[in-house]
């Protein structure tokens, strides 16, 4: 078990160290320590109090004071900026390790199980994924309401069911081929087959789906606050900022452009990242990126 | 062909019977009803008792369900719960424009998607491509929010060359909506450029790798002759349907477009809806939203079937 776990190691070391050599790699990673640095210091680095209102200055281009000038309720661009991703990154960064999780597992079983689970599983996945976009994040937020505690299982529950088909589908190349046969054959459990045989076999397909749907998740978490079905006011939050701030946007750019910049440069950061790793794990992305 | 066709009818059907009982339950299983939405604070003792009474809202789920089910196929999707306006009427002038969106940014990003995705397969990896790949990426990547506010920020408040929002009402002939659509237009085709180029891009990459390109390369056909008569063929077949995948897109995923742009169609009366938890109406565009998925993609199904003779025997096979 040890030398497993030693060798994991030296084997996730030897990947990073193959996404460093490429450009994407170092730049997407570059991104995300930048962000995640800024979400976990912004507390203690920010200039003012996020939810402090300057009556006499609002919708102030950028000053001394504040570099980034204010919204209209004469609050501190920058302030906000900073600390705007820190829900978006607590809630995905949960969420989506749990979605891999759990439509991985379901994937693998179905696609080693196969018959009638599979059969039903599948005309329900299809049944989920014929509401493109983020329709059924929308229908079930009408149905339970926004906020944080209701946002975390809605999108791990969502952004899993695309995870188990592509994870069946990674499942079914296994299946087929001897080792699995042999394993069968030599009585062992399924439990066991999974764990063994199939799981090694499909991690670096799960992986790099995995940072796909993080930064789809991401997408739509922005989008959700965007629409005001995300975070809550005065909370700073980007997609809720670019809402407020658009309404002022010929006469305070900078609201504006400052939360697109800090959200845009962290989804490109992820996909970068997702694509050197794809190109390290040998993962041909291309092909698969149909929803 | 013609059993693997009612095989794809079947199952879409099944699809949308079980996206209608998905949406039936998820609606159940919310604390309260349409009547106390509509009654709001008096929702209790009588008056709560008679409104349900007069929606039906007394009899058991299952019997709901039948009635809805059988309503909705035939058009008829209800009454809305705020007003006392029929949903089928409401949705009519909304799905019009929603398809027109759709309609604009289809035909000019199909032609020019396919038209990128065919220059950036040939060119793999030299600057054309670098170039396309970069931009499809950046596209993709950035949230549709930020290339909406960012064009109107751009084009209509800067540089002032078009209108920021849509003023026109919904129930307004189609004509009327130009120019004010352009920029939720396209919005809407980079987006689109962007997802069906990459796919282009890849077949082109893997239908010149193959081995009959090879064999027509070593027999001396021209360069060209073998990119029109044997490449672009094979490798424009699987287009179809990610274009089918993109039309559902269109229609179910431009929510966020709408909203930004004040476009009256399906995505902005969705999220109004949603705003005054007005369940009847968020049941109805799910439903035809998800109707429309499928029975796009049906047709994609269908056509490339009998385009491409080699799927029938291999889909038959596969199940």
């Amino acid at each position: 078990m040890s030398s497993a776990a030693l060798s994991a190691t030296a084997r996730a070391g030897g990947v990073l160290r193959d996404m460093l050599a490429r450009p994407s790699g170092v730049i997407g990673l570059t991104l995300i320590a930048f962000h995640l640095a800024l979400a976990i210091l912004s507390p203690w680095l920010v200039p003012f109090d996020y939810k402090a209102m300057d009556a006499t200055s609002t919708l102030a281009g950028p000053s001394s004071t504040h570099w980034l000038g204010t919204d209209h309720l004469g609050r501190d661009v920058l302030t906000r900026v900073m600390l705007g991703g820190r829900e978006a990154l607590v809630i995905t960064g949960i969420a989506t390790p749990v979605a891999l999780i759990w439509g991985g597992l379901s994937g693998v079983w179905l696609g080693l199980r196969g018959g009638w689970p599979d059969e039903v599983a599948m005309r329900l996945v299809d049944a989920f994924l014929a509401l493109p976009g983020i329709l059924p994040l929308l229908v079930l937020i009408t149905v339970f309401g926004t906020g944080g505690e209701v946002l975390l299982p809605t999108l791990a529950f969502f952004f899993g069911i695309p995870v188990i088909r592509v994870a069946r589908a990674a499942a079914h190349e296994v299946v087929a081929r001897d080792f699995i046969s042999a394993a069968r054959a030599r009585g062992h459990t399924p439990l066991d087959i999974v764990r063994r045989e199939i799981l090694p076999n499909v991690t670096d397909t799960l992986l790099v789906e995995g940072a796909m749907r993080w930064s789809w998740m991401l997408l739509g978490f922005s989008a959700l606050s965007f629409l005001g079905f995300g975070v809550a006011p005065p909370k700073p939050d980007w997609g809720l900022m670019v809402s407020d701030a658009r309404v002022y946007m010929s006469l305070a750019p900078l609201g504006v452009i400052a939360p697109v910049v800090a959200l845009s440069t962290l989804i490109i950061g992820i996909n970068l990242t997702a694509d050197a790793l794809a190109k390290t794990l040998g993962i041909d992305r291309a092909r698969k990126a149909v929803i | 062909m013609l059993g693997l066709i009612t095989r794809r009818l079947a199952l879409g059907l099944v699809t949308v019977w079980l996206v209608s009982v998905i949406i039936f339950l998820g609606v159940e299983a919310l604390p309260g009803d349409a009547c106390t939405a509509i009654l709001e604070r008096d929702a209790h003792g009588e008056a709560l008792a008679k409104c349900r009474e007069v929606m039906g809202l007394d009899t058991p789920a299952l019997a709901r369900y039948v009635e809805w089910a059988a309503g909705v196929v035939q058009g008829d999707f209800g009454m809305s719960a705020g007003g006392q306006e029929s949903i089928a009427q409401m949705v009519g002038y909304r799905v019009r424009n929603s398809l027109l969106l759709a309609a604009g940014a289809l035909a000019v990003g199909i032609p020019l998607a396919i038209s990128l995705g065919v220059i950036a397969g040939l060119t793999r990896d030299r600057w054309p491509d670098l170039l396309v790949s970069t931009g499809a990426i950046l596209a993709m990547t950035i949230p549709e929010f930020v290339a909406a506010t960012v064009l109107i920020l751009v084009f209509a408040i800067w540089l002032g060359w078009v209108p920021a929002i849509v003023l026109t009402p919904a129930d307004a002939p189609p004509l009327e909506f130009f120019p004010e659509f352009i920029l939720a237009s396209t919005v809407l085709t980079m987006l689109m450029i962007a997802h069906v180029m990459r796919m282009i891009r890849a077949s082109v990459i893997e239908a010149m790798a193959s081995e009959y390109v090879q064999m027509a390369t070593l027999k001396g056909v021209p360069y060209w002759r073998i990119v029109f008569r044997h490449a672009l063929p094979n490798a424009l077949l699987p287009a179809i349907n990610v274009i089918a995948l993109t039309v559902a897109w269109l229609l179910g995923g431009v929510v966020v477009v709408e909203v930004v742009f004040n476009y009256p169609g399906l995505g902005r009366m969705l999220v109004d809806a949603i705003s005054d938890r007005d369940l009847p109406v968020v049941q109805a565009i799910t439903m035809i939203v998800a109707a429309t998925y499928v029975g796009v993609n049906l047709v994609a199904d269908i056509l490339s079937l009998a385009l491409n003779p080699r799927l029938r025997s291999h889909r038959a096979r596969q199940g």
